[in-house]
């Protein structure tokens, strides 16, 4: 029994630190597996940073608490709690945790050919976003003309620019790390794909189109073409 | 006679309004047009100083608005230019003494007599930019090649579409030819480029006008500084005349450029 759920610990190494994955099982098993764990290995994980993902367990505020105690006197920070559930997550929250981290899981990296865009929206904005308007659409944002410093844009999808990107874009508001942005020049003030926010260096030479997409848990510029992702 | 309501706003303060007010005033004024300019900054007036009219204020428009004076106790006539009037601003009320529907029932009163009635708007996006949005039948948008002028210009800009009272005019003011050439200051180019509006006018720095500001002699007055020059030219554009852009120090490929820009029009 004990040596199954040891086996329901992972632990890999992300970008941010350590991500240390629960299986299946009754939680209270888990938890003593994670404990046992982090006894076992404690030199190996003594200020490591952490983010815990729980898969479908609904914890307690108190319970994520405790977790992060227990990780505090082996010298662990616990900065992110990852759950499927929306309560976790709220719990989790409430503590001052991350409840994302910018690193898919393995499984979606592998990314299929996705022609179902049949039932996403997406509107059209056919002038110039100037300073101080904002655009907010749970789908898609398509801008034909300039979005200038100052003007904003947030969208539940992908945000497509036919002009000169200068201002602010946040895509994939939602959490949805398949969102891209497009523009015919890529120059924005600050640029947010889902939890990810990067802000540009300054642009030498001649401008291009540009797409900027996650791909395996980082931000990629790369030259917009116009295939099919 | 039906006049053409031209309110000069900005976003930011301190970039020239009242000074390009004042001048294009003048300028039209000198071209025999018959010109009045509404003061909108109310409690923090100054066209009045910069026109040399300060000492011959009687009555002001928050008079007129509320019915203490007629209309023409207010109007301020110039000695220099008898075409030119002005209605100051009140100095001790604020922008909430007048509503946007007084400045359209004033200027409808004013139209019949002039061909250009001027309204200098308040810094800002408030009441008192409205007040003087609300009667013009074209905006002149005044900036300065920074780009934190540039930024309120575009908002500015955008608040003028969404009250269709576009599209508006630019005026680049300040522009220093010799920063811009060492690549340190915006060149009017860069601005028009992000703003995409019609370029009417680009003043140059000049201490004249820092000077004849002072003396309450706008400088457009005799029209032989640069800036001087550079207001007559608006005004002349103004008037449906093609005048081309005066050669600051820069060659001329700059302004070719600029007047192709100024034909195709902004958006």
């Amino acid at each position: 029994m004990v040596m199954q759920n040891k086996q329901a610990v992972n632990i890999k190494g992300i970008r941010d630190g350590l991500l240390i994955t629960l299986g299946e099982g009754e939680w209270p098993e888990l938890e003593s597996a994670l404990y046992q764990m982090l006894e076992e290995r404690a030199g190996f994980l003594n200020g490591a940073r952490v983010a815990l993902d729980v898969g479908n367990h609904i914890l307690r505020a108190a319970e994520v608490g405790v977790l992060r105690d227990r990780f505090s006197e082996k010298g662990i920070a616990l900065w992110a709690v990852l759950s499927n559930s929306p309560v976790t997550e709220k719990n989790a929250q409430a503590l001052g945790l991350a409840t994302r981290i910018h690193t898919p899981r393995p499984e979606r990296t592998v990314r299929s050919l996705d022609t179902n865009l049949g039932g996403e929206t997406a509107i059209l904005v056919h002038r110039t976003i100037r300073s101080g308007f904002k655009i907010s659409h749970n789908g898609h944002v398509v801008v034909i003309g300039d979005v200038n410093p100052g003007g904003e844009i947030y969208a539940g999808g992908s945000v497509v620019v036919w002009g000169r990107l200068k201002g602010m874009v946040h895509a994939g508001m939602d959490g949805n790390e398949k969102a891209v942005v497009c523009a015919m020049e890529m120059d924005p003030m600050q640029l947010r794909i889902a939890g990810y926010t990067l802000t540009l260096p300054p642009r030498r030479g001649k401008p291009e189109p540009e797409m900027v997409s996650i791909q395996d848990g980082r931000v990629v510029t790369e030259t917009w073409k116009a295939k099919v992702r | 006679m039906s006049a053409t309501v031209v309110t000069v706003t900005s976003g930011k303060g301190g970039v020239g309004k009242t000074t390009t007010t004042a001048n294009l005033a003048v300028a039209l004024a000198r071209i025999g047009k018959k010109v009045i300019c509404l003061d909108g900054d109310i409690g923090l007036r100054n066209l009045d100083v910069v026109l040399g009219l300060e000492n011959r204020i009687v009555y002001d428009l928050v008079d007129v608005v509320e019915g203490r004076c007629r209309l023409r106790q207010a109007m301020i006539r110039d000695k220099r230019l008898p075409e030119l009037y002005l209605i100051p601003a009140a100095q001790t009320r604020d922008k909430n003494a007048v509503s946007p529907s007084d400045m359209v029932r004033l200027t409808d009163d004013l139209r019949g007599e002039f061909d250009w009635i001027l309204i200098d708007s308040p810094a800002g996006i408030e009441r008192g930019f409205r007040n003087a949005l609300a009667p013009a039948d074209l905006a002149i948008v005044v900036t300065n090649p920074e780009v934190s002028a540039v930024r309120d210009a575009d908002r500015i800009i955008g608040l003028i579409e969404a009250e269709e009272k576009g599209p508006a005019r630019l005026i680049i003011n300040r522009l220093n030819p010799v920063l811009v050439k060492r690549g340190d200051m915006l060149s009017a180019e860069d601005v028009v480029e992000l703003l995409a509006i019609e370029l009417i006018g680009i003043i140059p720095e000049d201490e004249n006008v820092v000077i004849s500001t002072n003396k309450g002699q706008p400088v457009a007055l005799d029209g032989k500084s640069k800036a001087g020059e550079a207001f007559q030219n608006i005004a002349r554009r103004l008037n449906g005349e093609a005048v081309p852009f005066l050669p600051l120090d820069d060659k001329e490929g700059l302004f070719q450029k600029l007047a192709r820009m100024m034909r195709s029009g902004g958006n």
